[in-house]
């Protein structure tokens, strides 16, 4: 076992009990693989339907077993480090569409199907799901529901959560419960797809959703433009927000050797692309130097740092860019940075030392909050979670959350302590 | 009502704010949806946003139940007061807060009329999107309420997609923070499931909201077709040709003569009418509203007509618009129904409700936002005539019915309310409405705010310490423990 895995009350649990609700071939013994932020669950469970995950639920409700949801894996390092984790629920075969009314443009999904997947099929048909999620080969639906991993399209077609129009769940208690519809427009009852998305796996295990497609578009035109410095490219990003341009991406990338990059996406029909194409370059007053795609997944590069690097998630006003990356620069100067023009953004950085780190990050907190934005850490040294709080400080709605949490999982046996707060 | 309790109120917002004359708080007895009455116990006016939150302290204190009420044009009774209860009128807290044009932001009271935020941000350049069809007269709070739609949200979205944050004051009296001036506030996201909750949840007095840059252009397309069937045909290839128009609305004859006789749109006499936005960049707009022409030229349409002007842009709307208040012209009285079905059902819908409104001899005007199926049903009857309103209310059910067997929904945006909650059974389980009333007792475990709304039955939330006691309701077996 590597060093600092913990292994959580496996003497309590009633473990022999599982095969009696998932085949045995479905149960295995948790690796070093399956470590959550250091902490080492007992069991992987596969289930294969819903209502194996009602039974598996209920049980690990009465026996006291803590629950985390896997999907594709990619994002279980976000959140505060696990109170517990004594099995682990793995979605891997609850994958596959259940329905693409494509005429509807609209598509049910189990939530263990990956992004990349539920593109390919949506395609067949001339729509996606307008979306760019991290790592979309591996990520699964469920996944990104409920870490709301958002991109550069959110400026044009929201997040994940403006997509969802429906959702299944399994509660702690075992009752498989459905909200929203499968129509694009509905107002029956509370929207509890939005409240689920973003729960980070500490409301419900997610089973099935159903999302808006929107048509592929004829055409998608990317413009790279090098400018001088932050003011300069901040000013430009702007000016096109201000403007009658309607791009579906626009970012800033800042490598700490590079003059700032901004990226403006277009897409449609070719007269349309063209003339907003022409109208940036005249806006940038320079020429674009690329026109490659692949830069709206430069995001995911960002987690390729050492033991000593941090990847943080910065969210702040439009026009308070320029101050969140000076004041992430000021802080940790090797910092590189891509944010959105909808004021969200991603840095990562190395340090010399936790120490340093530590005191960098704080400081760099309070600048943000400063700016009434806020921070949160998506990958830290695990001795660095284990002080802070990623999320940050909670505000007013806090005491909501938790009677939110109290009422859908009272026992606490999912994902403990990894939310906002501890919850 | 406790005078101890109106003595408090009386504090609180002064005898300005403060309504208790039987006559003059029939006003309040109910909002547009006009066939559910109650006089409420008092109504309070409170023009200081710190004063609702006294207000509903000293209601919870006191347990007693409140309405929020904003303009009153809601469709489905969701500010109809509850017997014993207040209304607590939002009227006079109309103040828009902040204009912050760089970040593309407004932050408003919840009495602020909807059309107003536009106003206020027109001169930059900029609207607020959600724009109902009452969106003269409802307010803000309400949008919030019912999550309100209009026209175009189609391309862009409703009303949650476009309030940012809140503050809200919580059926306890305590006030919380929900989202923020920033995107991604971290933790749950309450201010997604407030937004629709139909004031079930608290109260907002203070919003955050997005408004979005006006589009370089504006092209908005009228197009007769003989029947609502080719009109629909026409809507289901602009939409399959990869189109996301600005909004697509379709009327039907009974729903034309009603706007005509009302507000003389001059629109064509025909068996269904499309009316087609598009907005955008120029040159794209010009591209696809030639497109648009061909597909409804294919789909047999007779007459095409394109806004040359604002004014004329203006004026189709103002028919669609009116469309509601206009059936007073062709019946002294109409219920409107909001199912939603897929898009593709539209045909076999349509025929459906032709023959249902045969069977009983009641006639039903169709207008409705054809791009995403949202159906507005008008049936039209009058109350002097025995039996008429039965026969109407039924029928009226039956569509809602059939909206859900399709695979749709009992409402898009005017909200569950008193009008819709027995149906709310029909498109959901048991354990789909124990799950939502979860979120309930979260925020409102006492059930003061807006109690008896939105779900077919009142239900208590458990208390979770102490022994179980029966309470006196239960016993009397008109609510359940949840």
């Amino acid at each position: 076992m590597a060093s600092g895995i913990t292994t959580t009350r496996q003497a309590e649990i009633p473990w022999q009990e599982l095969d009696t609700i998932v085949p045995a071939e479905s149960i295995r013994a948790a690796g070093p693989n399956d470590a959550i932020d250091g902490t080492m669950p007992v069991k992987v469970v596969t289930p294969g339907n819903e209502l194996q995950i009602s039974e598996l639920l209920k049980w690990a409700t009465g026996s006291g077993a803590r629950v985390s949801v896997r999907g594709g894996g990619t994002k279980l390092g976000w959140g505060n480090l696990p109170g517990a984790v004594d099995l682990i629920v793995s979605t891997e075969k609850l994958a596959g569409l259940v329905e693409h009314a494509w005429q509807d443009m609209t598509v049910t999904v189990r939530a263990g199907t990956k992004i990349a997947v539920l593109q390919q099929q949506l395609r067949e048909h001339g729509q996606r799901l307008a979306l760019d999620a991290l790592w979309p080969d591996r990520a699964t639906v469920g996944g990104v529901i409920a870490t709301h991993d958002s991109c550069p399209l959110r400026l044009r077609f929201g997040s994940i959560r403006d997509l969802i129009l429906g959702i299944t769940v399994v509660l702690p208690n075992g009752t498989i419960a459905r909200s929203g519809g499968k129509v694009v427009k509905n107002v029956a009852g509370y929207d509890l797809p939005k409240l689920l998305t973003g729960s980070l796996g500490t409301l419900a295990v997610i089973t099935e959703a159903t999302f808006r497609a929107h048509p592929l578009p004829a055409e998608i035109r990317t413009l790279s433009f090098e400018l001088d410095d932050l003011q300069a490219a901040s000013k430009f990003m702007l000016a096109i927000a201000n403007s009658t341009l309607v791009p579906t991406g626009l970012q800033l990338r800042l490598d700490s050797d590079q003059r700032p990059r901004v990226d403006v996406r277009f897409e449609g029909i070719r007269e349309g692309v063209e003339a907003q194409s022409e109208a940036a370059q005249k806006t940038a007053g320079t020429a674009a130097i690329s026109d490659v795609q692949s830069c709206w997944q430069g995001r995911e590069s960002l987690w390729s740092g050492g033991s000593l690097s941090s990847v943080g998630r910065f969210s702040v006003l439009p026009a308070d860019l320029t101050k969140a990356i000076g004041a992430i620069r000021d802080q940790l100067p090797s910092a590189r940075i891509i944010a959105q023009s909808t004021g969200l953004g991603l840095f990562s950085a190395e340090c010399e030392s936790l120490d340093q780190m530590e005191s960098a990050i704080e400081r760099l907190r309070q600048d943000v909050q400063q700016l009434k934005g806020t921070l949160v850490l998506l990958s830290v040294p695990l001795e660095l979670k284990k002080k802070l709080d990623v999320f940050g400080q909670p505000g007013d709605g806090y005491p909501l959350m938790v009677r939110v949490k109290q009422q859908f999982d009272s026992h606490g046996i999912l994902n403990p302590g990894r939310f906002l707060g501890g919850i | 009502m406790d005078p101890g309790f109106v003595q408090e109120l009386r504090a609180i917002v002064g005898e300005q704010g403060i309504i208790l004359n039987p006559d003059e708080l029939r006003t309040y007895e109910c909002d547009g949806l006009t066939n559910f009455r109650v006089v409420p116990a008092a109504v309070v006016i409170p023009s200081r946003r710190e004063d609702v939150q006294r207000v509903v302290q000293a209601c919870s204190r006191h347990k007693v139940a409140f309405v929020a009420r904003g303009s009153g044009t809601g469709l489905s009774g969701g500010a109809l007061p509850v017997e014993g209860g207040i209304v607590i009128s939002l009227t006079r807290l109309n103040r828009i807060l902040e204009v912050d044009i760089p970040n593309a932001r407004v932050v408003v009271e919840p009495g602020v009329i909807n059309a107003f935020v536009t106003q206020e941000v027109a001169p930059y350049g900029y609207f607020y999107a959600p724009d109902p069809s009452s969106q003269s007269v409802c307010s803000i709070g309400g949008n919030i309420a019912e999550n309100s739609g209009g026209a175009h949200c189609l391309k862009y979205g409703f009303t949650s997609t476009h309030v940012l944050g809140m503050e809200v004051v919580l059926p306890d009296g305590t006030v919380a923070h929900l989202g923020g001036a920033t995107l991604d506030m971290p933790g749950y996201d309450l201010l997604g499931v407030f937004v629709g909750s139909e004031g079930t949840l608290g109260i907002a007095t203070s919003i955050t909201l997005r408004i979005v840059k006006r589009p370089e252009v504006v092209q908005t397309l009228l197009a007769a077709f003989n029947s609502t069937n080719e009109a629909g045909a026409a809507v289901s290839d602009i939409i399959a040709a990869g189109m996301l128009p600005a909004a697509i609305e379709m009327m039907d004859n009974l729903a034309i003569q009603a706007a005509e006789a009302s507000v003389h749109a001059g629109y064509p006499n025909c068996g269904g009418l499309l009316l087609v936005e598009l907005d955008g960049p120029a040159p794209e707009v010009d591209a696809l509203m030639r497109n648009v022409r061909e597909i409804c030229t294919a789909n047999g349409s007779w007459e095409i007509r394109l806004a040359q002007s604002e004014e004329e842009r203006m004026a189709i709307w103002k028919g669609r618009k009116a469309a509601f208040a206009a059936m007073g012209r062709i019946s002294p009285n109409y219920i409107v129904q909001d199912g939603v079905i897929p898009r593709t059902k539209l045909p076999e819908v349509m025929s459906e409700i032709r023959r249902m409104s045969d069977e009983v001899g009641l006639r039903v005007a169709n207008v409705f936002h054809a791009g995403d199926g949202n159906l507005h049903p008008l049936v039209l009857y009058d109350r002097s005539i025995p039996g008429q309103e039965e026969r109407a209310e039924k029928l009226s059910g039956d569509i809602l019915r059939l909206c859900v067997r399709v695979g749709g929904s009992i409402t898009g945006e005017h909200g569950v309310g008193e009008e819709k909650k027995h149906f709310m059974s029909e498109m959901f389980a048991e354990p789909d409405l124990d799950t939502m009333q979860l979120v309930r007792c979260a925020f409102d475990p006492q059930s003061l705010s807006n109690p008896g709304k939105l779900f077919p039955r009142l239900r208590l939330c458990a208390e979770k310490t102490g022994p179980y006691q029966p309470h006196p309701l239960e016993v009397a077996g008109v609510a359940q423990f949840f």
